[in-house]
């Protein structure tokens, strides 16, 4: 089915600002989507709050439009429930490790079979630009006027830290590398988490005087480089891309079926 | 075989103007017009990468090819 067979185009031109990263991300989701071959009434996507999360009212799926940092807890219900169907959980960088930052480590810790993706634009956009724990030292925003002091998380550490059993991290620009690991991810049984940077030109890109929307996605296309890369080793600076964790261990819901079997077994008897 | 660009579809209700289409071409095929969206120069020059397509976020600019229905 051609990927615009999945969207929603009544809702279009979308909402967001020219040049925002989240709708480059949304094209790669759906290219993945596109290429496993999933049906519409197969996936699940469920979003918090913020200008990443209004991503699910832009998909003809299932779609649960939440609350701010808990779209991981709802996506647990709709998965416990239905196992059967893919689940993937969009979330701004504010979303998923603000707010929302205790269900995200622990739905790593519990390997629940879902895909989570991170829409890393180090800031929030919708709320007018304050900074987020990803936005790093260094960084100006409305609530940083003399720049933030604070370190930032590196959500692939966090993840894989946490449990996560498939990890993985690109930029916009590599856009066929988002494609590529979204796919992988909702392939992987177990927990996954693509962190992708995006870029939001209205709030990051002013605050920290950058051009134009381009100079932000050269900025992605010249400050990283694939895992491992001899380029890491001579510039330890740069941004690596690429898979970082993929591991089997049994799942959540798998395990929880074992105990609804050995409890219904002990009730009969 | 390359396949053969046919052409470029831009929609102009979607586009938003935003230049990464343009910037990031690597032929150099696209531009801005004069009401800010994007538009084809030089379609000769096309090498099919689709790039400006998947890096559009407006989903607003398609590459078509020749002796085949998938866009
Ligand atoms: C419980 C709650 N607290 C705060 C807010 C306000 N709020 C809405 S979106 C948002 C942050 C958005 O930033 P991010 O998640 O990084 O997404 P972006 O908009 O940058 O895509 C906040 C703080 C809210 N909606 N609900
Ligand atoms: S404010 Fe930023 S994140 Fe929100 S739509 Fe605009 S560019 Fe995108
Ligand atoms: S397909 Fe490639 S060469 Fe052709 S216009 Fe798009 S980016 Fe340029
Ligand atoms: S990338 Fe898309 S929205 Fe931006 S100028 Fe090109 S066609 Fe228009």
């Amino acid at each position: 089915m051609p990927v615009k067979d999945y969207i929603r185009k009544r809702f279009f031109p979308h909402i967001w600002c020219p040049g925002c990263g989240h709708g480059i991300v949304l094209g790669g989701m759906l290219g993945a989507i596109e290429e496993l071959g999933l049906k519409k009434k197969d996936v699940v996507m469920v979003s918090g709050i913020g200008c990443s999360s209004r991503i699910v009212g832009y998909v003809d799926f299932h779609t649960l439009h939440t609350l701010h940092g808990r779209a991981l807890a709802f996506a647990t219900g709709v998965k416990f429930s239905r196992p059967e169907l893919n689940v993937i959980v969009p979330m701004g960088d504010g979303d998923a490790t603000a707010i929302g930052g205790n269900h995200f480590i622990h739905a790593c810790r519990r390997n629940i079979n879902m895909t989570a993706i991170v829409m890393n634009n180090r800031i929030y956009g919708m709320t007018g630009g304050q900074f987020s724990p990803l936005s790093g030292p260094g960084i100006y925003a409305t609530t940083a006027p003399y720049s933030s002091i604070d370190y930032d998380f590196d959500i692939v550490e966090l993840a894989r830290g946490s449990g996560a059993t498939f990890v993985a991290r690109t930029t916009v620009y590599h856009v066929n590398e988002v494609k590529d690991y979204i796919k992988k991810a909702i392939q992987h049984k177990g927990f996954s988490v693509v962190e992708i940077l995006s870029q939001c030109p209205t709030y990051f890109g002013r605050k920290n005087k950058l051009k134009d929307v381009n100079e932000m996605l050269e900025y992605f296309k010249n400050n990283t480089t694939p895992v491992g890369s001899q380029a890491k080793k001579d510039n330890p600076n740069l941004i690596e891309r690429g898979i970082f964790v993929q591991i089997q261990k049994e799942e959540y819901c798998d395990k929880y079926l074992n105990v609804i079997e050995a409890a219904s077994k002990e009730v009969k008897g | 075989m390359a396949k053969k660009v046919k052409e470029i579809i831009v929609n102009k209700e979607w586009c938003k103007g935003c230049g990464i289409c343009v910037h990031f071409c690597p032929k150099k095929v696209l531009k801005l017009d004069k009401s800010n969206k994007a538009a084809v120069t030089d379609l000769d020059s096309c090498i099919g990468c689709k790039l400006c397509e998947l890096r559009c976020p407006d989903f607003a600019i398609e590459v078509k090819f020749l002796d085949n229905e998938q866009s």
